[in-house]
């Protein structure tokens, strides 16, 4: 009876302490974001804002959509997560990993055929057709979505069988650019937002993949159950609506709707 | 289960640890026997890749391959392309990544060998080739079993390196330490336990077995 009392006692006495613990106020709060790697150089300007407008904090990673994405499905404590498509944070609001109507499209992204050479790629990408490389950089198909739109591509205009051995797969859109960039590949499937803004000694040439050749990049975005009580993480997904934020992915070559 | 992984995997390992057998033997017995200031450094340089993160290997072998590197550009005139994403490219940085571990049981096995046994050979009118093939190599065996394996077992687990500068290339530098990891981003379980497991397996039956003709061999010289 006596050790009963105590038991009780004890338990009254964790939960009153609990209950007087601090919880996470409208004071400044941290959100881990878990961001696909096209969207990095855009993020890190939209975080500089963010942080500056609100007091917030914001831990960036950046990586693959898929890598990314099987993080978060086995436990990994992101608040919000910015995918470079629409199927993965969908399967996650499905699977229940993901606040429901928190989805919403954040870009729309648009892959170009690039090389720092400043005479490889013409207008028209028909160096792809005319075969004259010997590597090939796309991103990994099955964990980039920048890499099935490149896949898309080449299988639509006939070139997949072609290129297959000439082609290396990066691990992410950031390895597959930094291929290209340090020129092991001679050309590479990368995203525009990477490109866009090179300045013109370092821009090299580019084709514009026409947005017929490929499914549209819409990358969406969405809250995790880890940031539903994260007032960081709501501050976060509201700030990417706004203007401000707008403009800057705009400025990087995504498109907003 | 995807047999092209693990056929390139031990087609690198055997490659790497030939190689570097050939050019890290004579290296040893260098490093072992002179009495040169340059030892110092020369073996400081040989024991860096047991310290450097395999990333940063990967890395500045990502950079000297291309084509703007030193080894690359050298490439490049000479017409081969760049080294990095092709299989010569990978034997190249498996052997930087594996070279202390085969280097230095080698080295250790020549230093306690010590001179007495050469000068013996040496008053009996050997050559410093026959002292070498018919004196020094016997006496070492169990550092070059070591060197051996630890050369083959270490490039088998090489992963930071060949995630650098492989490009994932299916049959051509797509081993079984980068399948595993494309299988397991891509949420395909089932695959990724076929191929850890079975390397997991792999590996011990070889340690083991290592394990146990050193012993018998201990026991045979003893």
């Amino acid at each position: 009876m006596k050790r009963q009392g105590f038991t009780n006692l004890v338990r009254a006495l964790l939960l009153a302490s609990a209950a007087l613990l601090p919880h996470s106020t409208a004071m400044a709060a941290e959100v881990n974001a878990a961001v696909a790697a096209n969207f990095t150089a855009a993020m890190k300007e939209i975080v500089t804002a963010f942080e500056a407008a609100t007091g917030h904090k914001v831990l960036a990673s950046y990586g693959s959509t898929g890598k990314l994405y099987a993080q978060i499905v086995n436990g990994a404590p992101f608040g919000l997560f910015l995918a470079a498509d629409a199927a993965r944070p969908k399967r996650l609001e499905e699977e229940g990993k993901a606040v429901p109507g928190s989805r919403f499209t954040y870009a729309v992204g648009r892959l170009v055929l690039w090389s720092p050479a400043p005479d490889r790629v013409d207008g028209e990408g028909t160096v792809l057709k005319s075969g004259e490389f010997s590597r090939l950089a796309i991103a990994n198909p099955k964990t980039a979505p920048y890499g099935t739109a490149a896949m898309e591509v080449l299988e639509g205009l006939g070139l997949e069988a072609t290129v297959s051995d000439r082609l290396i797969r990066g691990d992410s859109i950031t390895q597959t650019y930094q291929f290209v960039a340090s020129g092991n590949a001679e050309l590479g499937f990368v995203a525009l937002s990477q490109v866009a803004l090179l300045p013109e000694e370092k821009a090299g040439s580019r084709w514009l993949v026409p947005q017929s050749l490929y499914a549209p990049l819409q990358q969406q975005a969405v809250l995790l159950k880890e940031g539903a009580g994260n007032p960081a993480a709501v501050a976060l997904a509201e700030y990417l609506k706004s203007p401000a934020a707008r403009a800057v992915i705009e400025a990087y070559g995504y498109g907003t709707e | 289960m995807e047999l092209e992984p693990i056929l390139l995997t031990l087609q690198l390992a055997t490659v790497t640890t030939v190689v570097l057998l050939s050019v890290g033997t004579p290296l040893a017995w260098w490093l072992a026997h002179t009495r040169h200031w340059l030892r110092h450094p020369l073996g400081a340089l040989v024991s860096l890749p047991l310290v450097l993160p395999p990333t940063v290997l990967g890395f500045y072998l990502l950079v000297g391959l291309g084509p703007n590197g030193p080894l690359g550009g050298l490439a490049e005139e000479l017409g081969w392309g760049s080294l990095a994403f092709t299989f010569p490219g990978l034997v190249i940085g498996s052997c930087v990544y594996s070279l202390p571990f085969v280097v230095q049981p080698i080295q250790n096995a020549f230093e306690a060998l010590g001179r007495r046994p050469l000068e013996v050979a040496a008053t009996l009118r050997a050559g410093p080739l026959d002292r070498f093939f018919h004196v020094a190599l016997p006496l070492s065996r169990p550092g070059f079993l070591t060197a051996a394996t630890l050369g083959f077992a270490h490039t088998v687990g090489e992963f930071g390196v060949v995630l650098m500068i492989g490009g994932n290339i299916p049959g051509q530098t797509k081993v079984i330490s980068i399948a595993i990891y494309d299988h397991v981003e891509a949420l395909e379980y089932g695959s990724a336990h076929l191929l850890a497991g079975g390397m997991l397996g792999f590996a011990f039956l070889v340690l083991l077995i290592l394990q146990l003709m050193n012993r018998r061999m201990a026991r045979a010289s003893a």
